[in-house]
């Protein structure tokens, strides 16, 4: 099993990033998503940037380096931005739309089909496999016997598998607005956000009014206000067929997290409970926390 | 510029009709459309009976083949494509790359619209659904400003259909999973979003209570109106403060933007509602009908007449109404 580290869905600044890639270098990662998904606002790091970035990971990391594109493409100068980073001649990329799809199927260039994209069958999957794709990470709502059924699926139809990875830890991108719950909270008009996303490096949290976490607002995004959290799974994800974990990046313990999926992968025991949700993956609403595995 | 309207049912279709919709778009009764709620949509005969009606009056019909197929349900969706063909319905509207692939490949004749749930808000994403599968032409989701529709519609390879009035999905379509987070059921694999059978209503001492699969939406105190506990529509408390942290509960109204949307070369307006009743459908198309004839005969003169607003408002959620992403300032 290979693990890898997803996109930073939240705004950090460029020294922010900086440091945490720097420490991200020496861990135990197969792969990292590099780039900006969420918002085209988010400039802290330009698209030459990301590919220096890349370019000095290469050389102290053994990672494969990605790069990651925006999941909501609007105006045309994200439009163009897009097309800038499907050609950018050096480094892989995960299509989060059908436009980055479009652009590297034209180029006729492998791609990572990104959990934005609606792929739920194996009719979908063979799909994007023929316009390049070879990596599937499935919409982060699929139960892993869903997940299991494509692969099954894809064998009947006497497919090849792409690579599939599941989004195994971190706060779940749930949803893309034109409007910016960000600065609506903080009665901002999106033209004059000022980056207020830049002080909440998780978010912000939304709560019912009984004081129920429920999601945390990211800019454009909301995601899910639970931590997802399938180290305990393990033995299941890795029985529906997965072949990559995707961590996604919180502001602190990415490190230890890491390690923690690192040692299970190698042979540890996978703990019996963990904090965080799992329903998703057990076919439940995605909030919930399903303890033991084997009962759901 | 068409004007296409919803029905859930056969009463909604005929009012529909009656009221002069160009077109009425519909689903069958499963999981494989995106409005697939209890005691909804119509069966084989109804849509027989609807078709014949649609044909002798010279409109059309489009049938929402627009969910996401799940692979042990796959003959589902490959049979309601197959159904609509051999109904001979004027467009299929589909999101599901695997199901768009079937259909053109099965019935080339078949006329596809791709649908909201699809997702594709930019030209790069129509042109890939259009060099793919041949479709005729896209629903966009409700995400876009005026400026951007503009932007999408020039360089689109296909005519492109928006959405007029009705309930306002303030996340991009098909690329939201709140309702599934929280009760299990999402749009894009079970065509619901914050299922009927997940919503409790209570007499609390805090007042009139809303909750989805127990999750608190809101609270309302004496005389406020209460509203369908969608999620994204809820009261919560963010940063300290209470508020309706993604939407109020309001309704997307756009007559005031016909004669750009004319200008723009928007091919057809959409009302939202298949969920709503033939009453509703009747009185809506009616007014979207008179207001885009008005328009029609004398474009330099044309203005929203106070009746329509008011007969609008009044089907409208909190009786409130809002242009939504249409205007910048919204977002």
């Amino acid at each position: 099993m290979k693990l890898s580290l997803g996109p930073v869905l939240f705004y950090w600044d460029r020294m922010r990033l900086m440091d945490f890639y720097a420490d991200m270098a020496s861990q135990p990662l197969d792969v990292m998503y590099l780039g900006e998904t969420v918002c085209s606002k988010r400039r802290a790091l330009s698209l030459d940037d990301w590919l220096g970035l890349a370019r000095e990971l290469k050389e102290c990391s053994g990672a494969e380096l990605v790069l990651s594109g925006l999941a909501l493409i609007e105006a045309a100068s994200e439009l163009s931005s897009l097309r800038r980073l499907c050609e950018n001649g050096e480094l892989k990329v995960e299509a989060n739309d059908m436009g980055a799809v479009h652009y590297l199927a034209e180029r006729g260039v492998p791609f990572v089909a990104g959990p934005a994209l609606n792929l739920y069958n194996a009719y979908a999957v063979a799909e994007l496999m023929a316009c390049g794709m070879t990596r599937w990470v499935p919409p982060v709502e699929c139960s892993g016997a869903l997940i299991k059924a494509v692969g099954e699926q894809l064998d009947e139809l006497g497919m090849t598998r792409p690579e599939i990875e599941v989004f195994a830890y971190g706060h779940l991108p749930l949803a893309y607005s034109a409007r910016c719950f960000t600065a609506r909270a903080e009665n901002r008009p999106k033209d004059d956000c000022e980056f207020c996303c830049q002080n909440y490096p998780e978010g912000i949290p939304l709560l019912s009014q009984e004081g129920q976490a429920l999601f945390t607002l990211n800019g454009i995004q909301t995601m899910s206000a639970a931590v997802s959290n399938l180290l305990a799974d393990y033995p299941s994800v890795q029985a529906a067929g997965a072949d990559l974990l995707r961590l996604s990046p919180r502001a602190e313990g990415m490190a230890e997290c890491i390690q923690r999926f690192d040692a299970v992968r190698r042979g540890d025991a996978p703990p019996l409970a963990v904090e965080g949700c799992n329903g998703y993956w057990h076919g439940r609403p995605g909030m919930l926390r399903a303890e033991e595995a084997g009962l759901c | 510029m068409q004007l296409v309207c919803p029905a859930g049912s056969l009463p909604a279709l005929k009012a529909a009709v009656r009221q002069g919709a160009d077109a009425i778009y519909v689903g069958f009764r499963d999981d494989t459309n995106a409005r697939h709620f209890a005691g909804l949509n119509l069966d084989e005969k109804q849509l027989e009976s609807g078709l014949s009606l649609i044909r002798q009056h010279g409109r059309h019909l489009y049938m929402a083949v627009n969910t996401y197929a799940r692979p042990d349900g796959w003959s589902r969706w490959q049979r309601a494509v197959d159904q609509a063909a051999d109904l001979g319905v004027d467009a299929l509207i589909a999101a599901d790359s695997g199901v768009l692939a079937y259909a053109s490949r099965r019935h080339p004749d078949l006329n596809l619209h791709l649908s909201v749930q699809g997702s594709a808000t930019n030209a790069a994403a129509l042109s890939f659904y259009h060099e793919r599968y041949g479709i005729r032409r896209a629903v966009l989701p409700r995400v876009l400003s005026l400026a951007q529709v503009r932007q999408v519609a020039t360089k689109s390879p296909v005519p492109v259909e928006v959405f007029a009035f009705g309930s306002l999905c303030i996340m991009a379509e098909g690329r939201c999973h709140l309702s599934s987070y929280i009760t299990g059921e999402s749009p894009n694999l079970c065509g619901v979003c914050s299922p009927a059978k997940a919503v409790r209503w209570s007499e609390e001492p805090e007042g009139l209570t809303s909750r989805l699969n127990d999750v608190l939406i809101d609270r309302y105190g004496e005389g406020e109106a209460a509203g369908y506990p969608t999620l994204c529509k809820g009261r919560f408390q963010v940063n300290g403060q209470r508020f309706h942290a993604l939407e109020e509960p309001t309704s997307l109204n756009t007559l005031d933007l016909i004669p750009e949307l004319v200008q723009i070369g928007v091919a057809a307006v959409k009302i939202e509602g298949r969920q709503r009743s033939p009453a509703y459908v009747e009185r809506v198309t009616q007014v979207w009908r008179e207001a885009l004839d008005a328009y029609r005969r004398a474009p330099s003169v044309f203005s929203v007449q106070p009746q329509w607003r008011r007969a609008l408002e009044g089907l409208s959620e909190g009786s409130q109404t809002t242009l939504g992403a249409y205007h910048r300032s919204w977002q």
